[in-house]
């Protein structure tokens, strides 16, 4: 029995099914390392060969080769956010990607920054 | 699809800011139609899976249920500049999924609450949900063909505003009307700031 063999079981349970059953047991991301404005962008390590990225961790890494937040990653891949969520994380774990997480909340953008998104605005 | 995608920040200039503004209002007033008409991408639309206790929304008495619900939200992406992008969310038009709206203001500027004059109840739990979370909001009043027209005061009054509340007219389908919502509560989020900072605004600094 080689990770071949579990791999193949795993893509016959299904592209939904089976993230979510992977994270049983498994500590989880939370929701906030993965803020729907996060932005993530992969990096060039080479995927650990025991880690059996399935297709839809694949497809993650494709589309963050230009980095796009968890929201549009979500969209791209079609996959409902809770799940996107949990492949982020298998990525983090292995350092395939990295997170640039929103400014915090207390943190709110300065009057020069907000001048330059009224102007942006009205150039559209 | 993705490969038209700009680069929304650059990885190896400064900090990336990404700012978030919701979209709110009862159902079917024109969050979407809003949104796709500002936005420099189509609508996008990312899903949630939710389990929830279905107790009392269905009133079934002592029975209690888990169900999974998709929530669905769309969004789109206005660029400002390399490393500034503001992105637009169109809230859940249910009330049932408050829960959902947490996660969306969280770290939100503000809000546009899109209103029908036909029926101005339909954005009491939107205006409701922002005044007690202290999110800056404004109203969009989208003056569908045949509806009666209001002055903003009168909206103003009815919804029973705080006064500083701006109320703009306007389309959702038309870009320049869409235009001037943003930026009412862009300046609107400026004003507040700039209010708490009270005496010392005459030093402010940009
Ligand atoms: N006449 C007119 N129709 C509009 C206007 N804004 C939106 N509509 C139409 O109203 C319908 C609903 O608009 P949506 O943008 O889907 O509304 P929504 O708020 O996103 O709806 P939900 O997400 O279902 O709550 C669409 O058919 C729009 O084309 C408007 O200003 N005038
Ligand atoms: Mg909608």
């Amino acid at each position: 029995m080689g990770p071949s063999d579990e791999r193949w079981l795993d893509e016959e349970a299904g592209p939904l099914v089976r993230p979510y059953a992977m994270t049983r047991g498994r500590t989880r991301h939370t929701r906030a390392d993965f803020d729907l404005i996060a932005i993530i962008a992969c990096t060039d390590a080479t995927p650990d060969e025991r880690a059996a990225l399935g297709p839809e961790h694949e497809a993650i890494l494709e589309v963050t080769r230009q980095p796009l937040s968890v929201a549009e990653i979500s969209s791209y891949v079609d996959l409902p956010l809770g799940v996107v969520r949990v492949l982020l994380g298998d990525l983090l774990d292995q350092e395939l990607i990295t997170v640039r997480k929103p400014a915090p909340v207390t943190d709110l953008p300065g009057e020069r920054v907000l001048k330059e998104v009224i102007d942006g605005i009205q150039g559209l | 699809m993705v490969s038209k995608v700009s680069n929304p920040s650059d990885p190896h200039g400064g900090p990336p800011l990404a700012i978030k503004i919701l979209i709110a209002g009862g159902f079917g007033v024109g969050k979407t139609t809003l949104v796709g008409a500002v936005s420099e991408i189509r609508p996008l639309r990312t899903e949630e899976m939710l389990t929830q206790e279905s107790v009392g929304v269905d009133d079934m008495v002592g029975v209690e249920q888990k169900t999974t619900t998709t929530v669905a939200m769309d969004f789109g992406r206005i660029t400002i500049r390399d490393g500034l992008v503001l992105y637009l969310f169109g809230t859940p038009g249910q009330d049932r999924f408050w829960y959902m709206w947490d996660e969306l203001a969280t770290g939100a500027l503000g809000a546009v609450v899109l209103a029908d004059t036909r029926r101005l109840d339909a954005c009491f739990p939107s205006v409701d949900y922002f005044e007690r979370r202290n999110l800056p909001f404004v109203i969009g009043v989208n003056c569908f063909d045949g509806a009666d027209r209001y002055a903003p005061e009168e909206v103003s009054a009815a919804l029973d505003l705080d006064a500083g509340v701006p109320v703009i007219l306007g389309d959702a389908r038309k870009k320049e009307s869409g235009k001037r919502v943003l930026i009412a509560l862009v300046e609107h989020v400026l004003d507040s700031m700039l209010r708490q900072r009270g005496t010392d605004l005459s030093m402010a600094t940009y």
